[in-house]
């Protein structure tokens, strides 16, 4: 229960940062909060021979408002983005999110950009980030890319990230006006990673759908957004019978595996369950109900 | 390659120049290199919430942060709190209720109760539990915890 040894560097840049990662050929570890790295060092799943701790790097902890989004730094602790009134404005299902991240000493020192790139398959931010239609930025010795959230979740624990790259910068869309949104979660003690979870956001015009976003975590290794779910509300009011439909949709689109924490079939369950309830919220949300 | 490394900690307001191989966990740093035992080493991977500290004032798990991360930083263990003759209010309210039997979480609770008290109204017992509920109690059944943490909060409305 104790980490096996390895070299450590306080870079003081991201370009110190990158080159260290460059230099260790594979063999290195960025640590930001490190409140799931170190839990797997101390169990040695991981033992790299040099960790990079990116806490010292100045300027890259901040939330920014652009026109149509905000630009978060990778660095940024779960509780600024817990109480950012900037979030709270334009991305409230982001700060109703946040208050399921674990507990107040794991969000104190947790990051954005460490929670995105360790890709638990239960755990809230990369849901979020699906949902919203999150873009990375990502950053090495050979320059810089974006991808899309979509795409970068591969499997669980399993991120498009080289060895090589660090995230930078997670740049979330703004909710668009007339949106509501709802967030629900199971979980077996407050703060435990999600048995199921579901956000969802509807934007509404003239009594109808015009745009609707579902995703779901806990429910397979990755987070999914349920497209064929969405489609079937375009257009159309929410009510019952729709949101019915819309479940069993939901509950088509995932394969949600047993664990010590729940069966699939519970699991499949919840998320149509919990569906109808983000639905109905966000629906009333829109509507300018709190 | 990996030799010791030298950092400057500040802990409980004592400043302490000391030398740490990188794989040092802050916890073990505090109870074996300081010799600061009030702060518990449970699960050593940040579950039970025994090692809470502080950290530039923020509550952080001691197994969740390697030592040398510590340099140049403050922390705060329970020691920093009061002595026994001079606990502070929210160790005399945890004294008042029974909040603890065995002891062994009671460390942990006072470092994550003080920095919730910073931060949350807690206007309800569910808020209280709510924040409590990374830090685990086998003795309790976490009833009275909530009830000497709730004790605080009302005197602090009461003499603001």
């Amino acid at each position: 229960m104790k980490p096996p040894v390895f070299d450590y560097i306080a870079a003081t840049s991201t370009d110190m940062a990158v080159a260290a990662l460059a230099a260790a050929g594979g063999e290195a570890k960025i640590i930001a909060g490190g409140q799931s790295l170190m839990p797997m060092l101390s169990f040695r799943l991981l033992r790299p021979s040099l960790l990079v701790d990116i806490n010292r790097i100045p300027g890259l902890a901040y939330i920014e408002e652009a026109d149509t989004c905000l630009r978060i730094g990778a660095l940024t602790r779960h509780f600024q983005i817990e109480t950012s009134p900037v979030i709270a404005r334009h991305l409230p299902v982001l700060s109703a999110a946040m208050t399921h991240v674990a507990h107040l000493a794991i969000r104190n020192r947790g990051t954005i950009g460490g929670s995105l790139s360790h890709g638990d398959p239960a755990a809230e931010l990369p849901m979020i980030a699906v949902l919203l239609d999150a873009t990375l930025h990502i950053e090495s010795v050979s320059g810089q890319r974006a991808v899309r959230a979509q795409d970068f979740f591969l499997d669980a624990l399993t991120v498009d990230l080289d060895s090589a790259e660090v995230l930078a910068e997670i740049i979330l869309p703004k909710l668009p006006p007339n949106t509501g949104w709802g967030f629900e979660e199971i979980a077996r003690r407050h703060g435990d990673f999600a048995i199921a979870a579901v956000a969802a956001t509807l934007t509404v015009s003239d009594g109808s759908i015009r745009q609707a976003r579902i995703a779901l975590t806990g429910v397979g290794p990755t987070p999914v957004r349920a497209a064929a779910a969405e489609t079937l509300l375009i257009g159309h009011a929410l009510e019952n019978k729709l949101v019915e439909s819309v479940a069993r949709a939901v509950r088509a689109a995932i394969a949600p595996e047993d664990d010590l924490h729940a069966s699939a079939d519970y699991r499949r369950h919840l998320a149509g369950v919990l569906t109808d309830r983000a639905l109905h919220a966000a629906w009333r949300r829109a509507q300018g109900e709190p | 390659m990996s030799g010791t490394r030298d950092i400057t900690v500040t802990v409980n307001g004592a400043t302490y120049p000391v030398s740490v191989e990188p794989r040092l966990l802050l916890v073990d740093f505090l109870r074996h290199t300081l010799g600061l035992t009030g702060t518990h080493v449970g699960c050593e991977h940040g579950v039970c919430g025994a090692c809470t500290v502080l950290v530039d004032g923020d509550s952080a798990r001691a197994c969740l942060m390697l030592a040398i991360q510590a340099d140049g930083r403050s922390i705060d263990t329970v020691e920093g709190l009061g002595r026994i003759g001079q606990m502070n209010a929210l160790q005399e309210s945890f004294h008042t209720h029974h909040a603890l039997q065995c002891g062994f979480c009671t460390p942990g609770m006072l470092m994550t109760a003080t920095d919730l008290l910073q931060k949350y109204p807690l206007a309800t017992d569910d808020d209280i539990r709510r924040g409590l509920s990374g830090n685990l109690c086998r003795c309790t059944g976490y009833e009275h915890i909530v009830r000497a943490v709730r004790a605080v909060v009302d005197k602090r409305k009461a003499a603001p």
